[in-house]
């Protein structure tokens, strides 16, 4: 592979999704980098978390396309790949965290096997090994090692979303999706994930496409930004621009309904 | 060559959630910065200096003109360039020093100031943030402290001390010396000579008279692009 590549990592041209006659999201096109974070805005319903589920592989468009440049260099598109193929481009390439980590844990092994067994889809074998890294997972996450063995039902919700992270990272994924990755949780508890997440996204210069309702968490993690109304985008730009400077009437409702602190 | 050049740019803000109410800013802005010079923006407030700043920082979006800003043999025009451009010119090219410090939680004061040089290996980072918050006077026992709680002069200093570490050659200045001491604006001087001297273009805005003229090498009145309304 060389240094670095000026193409993007992902390329979506056009995608649709209509789920009978009710419309998911239409004609949605942007490019993403790497190390490029993109937060995705708007309110429920609005077509955000279909399009995660487009563009992370688990849903299939109605039309377009997610076209995804492997780490060999060559561009894929995500539809047209086999099935077996585009699971494991999810298992390695990609990671995907979930709002509620429940579904994206396994709530009966130990937090250990949680890590490990990502590691272990990939070829890792050595017992010792695999258990050094989630160890360490573990502690880049800010989880003390001693609740390795531990089942994350025993874990509090913030620990569960780390440990959730952890497992999505510890195979060095080149793009992660995430969808509110701080619902639910204290604020807090909140803010300690965020910048979390925040340092361990620059510190591994992973691309990231963020699902969330909540403009200062698209402030904190993103570079760009999109904002979805009824199935569309209607605006999208630099996190910073769009907030600052916002030009639908949409975006202005959203940015002026922020509590000021 | 010149580092910065600024032509025909209009500003128009339409206000959707009043009715579409359109505040018209700027129209026909005009100038060029070389290397080594300060212009020093002036006119009342609210005329729109702030917003020349963030237009060249792309943190506005601009509805007319062009702004060029070098980025080594080439201009980037910042009123057309993609984001990805944009957010490189930022990391390279472009700094910008305000008196506002969003603090990031749980992030120390060093940290932030580091975080400026991201290109650097940690420890040349953190050393050469230490020694700049030594100069902006911030007592050594808050650098590993979150400075969400730290008085707002300190913070202040913090973030101007993070604005003015990377050695960028394009440098906006919003209002960095307000409010602070006789001493700390004394600090502001001379590092902005220290930029000017290697070869920073810097476009600033300062109310302080005496900061100016210690600064400025000219001055351009906003009010002649102020747009009627």
């Amino acid at each position: 592979m060389t240094g670095t590549d000026e193409r993007p990592l992902l390329t979506i041209d056009g995608l649709t999704k209509w789920y009978g006659r009710q419309l998911g999201c239409r004609d949605v096109d942007f490019d993403l980098y790497e190390g490029e974070v993109m937060a995705v805005v708007g309110e429920s319903g609005s077509g955000k978390s279909t399009l995660l589920q487009l563009l992370s592989g688990q849903m299939e468009p109605s039309s377009g396309c997610v076209v995804y440049r492997q780490r060999d260099g060559s561009i894929a598109d995500v539809w047209q790949m086999s099935e077996p193929m585009r699971r494991f481009l999810f298992r390695t390439d990609w990671g995907y965290v979930h709002q509620d980590a429940q579904l994206g844990l396994r709530m009966g092994i130990s937090a250990g096997g949680n890590v490990g067994e990502r590691l272990m889809a990939v070829g890792w074998r050595n017992y010792a090994a695999i258990r050094d890294s989630a160890k360490s997972w573990l502690d880049r996450v800010e989880i003390d090692s001693n609740r390795i063995d531990d089942t994350p039902r025993t874990y509090s919700g913030g620990m569960r979303q780390r440990l959730q992270i952890a497992r999505n990272l510890v195979t060095a994924p080149r793009l992660i999706f995430m969808d509110e990755p701080t619902g639910g949780l204290d604020v807090s508890v909140q803010a300690r994930l965020l910048d979390l997440l925040r340092r361990l996204v620059a510190d591994l210069n992973i691309a990231a496409v963020v699902v969330t309702h909540d403009l200062a968490v698209a402030r904190l993690l993103s570079n760009r930004i999109i904002v979805m109304k009824a199935g569309e985008i209607i605006e999208t730009g630099l996190t910073d621009q769009v907030l600052d400077d916002p030009s639908e009437p949409y975006t202005q409702l959203l940015v002026s309904s922020i509590l000021p602190v | 060559m010149l580092s910065l050049e600024v032509a025909g740019v209009a500003k128009t803000f339409t206000m959707h959630l009043q009715g579409g109410l359109r505040l018209p800013v700027l129209q026909n802005l005009e100038f060029a910065v070389a290397p080594g010079q300060c212009v020093a923006l002036s006119g009342p407030s609210g005329v729109g200096k702030s917003s020349v700043l963030k237009l060249i920082f792309g943190n506005y979006r601009c509805d007319e003109g062009t702004i060029l800003v070098r980025d080594g043999d080439t201009m980037v025009d910042v009123a057309r360039a993609a984001p990805r451009q944009i957010l490189s010119l930022r990391r390279r090219c472009l700094g910008y020093v305000t008196q506002f410090l969003r603090a990031v939680p749980r992030v120390s004061a060093l940290d932030i100031v580091a975080d400026a040089l991201s290109d650097l290996p940690r420890e040349t980072s953190r050393a050469r943030a230490a020694a700049m918050l030594s100069r902006f006077n911030i007592p050594e026992r808050l650098w590993n402290l979150p400075p969400a709680t730290f008085s707002g002069g300190e913070q202040q200093r913090i973030n101007i001390a993070r604005g003015f570490l990377p050695e960028k050659p394009v440098l906006l200045l919003d209002e960095p010396t307000a409010s602070l001491d006789a001493k700390n604006r004394e600090v502001v001087i001379e590092v902005v000579r220290e930029h000017k001297r290697r070869g920073a273009a810097i476009v600033a805005i300062v109310h302080d008279d005496l900061v100016r003229e210690a600064i400025a090498d000219a001055s351009l009145d906003i009010t002649r692009f102020a747009a009627a309304a």
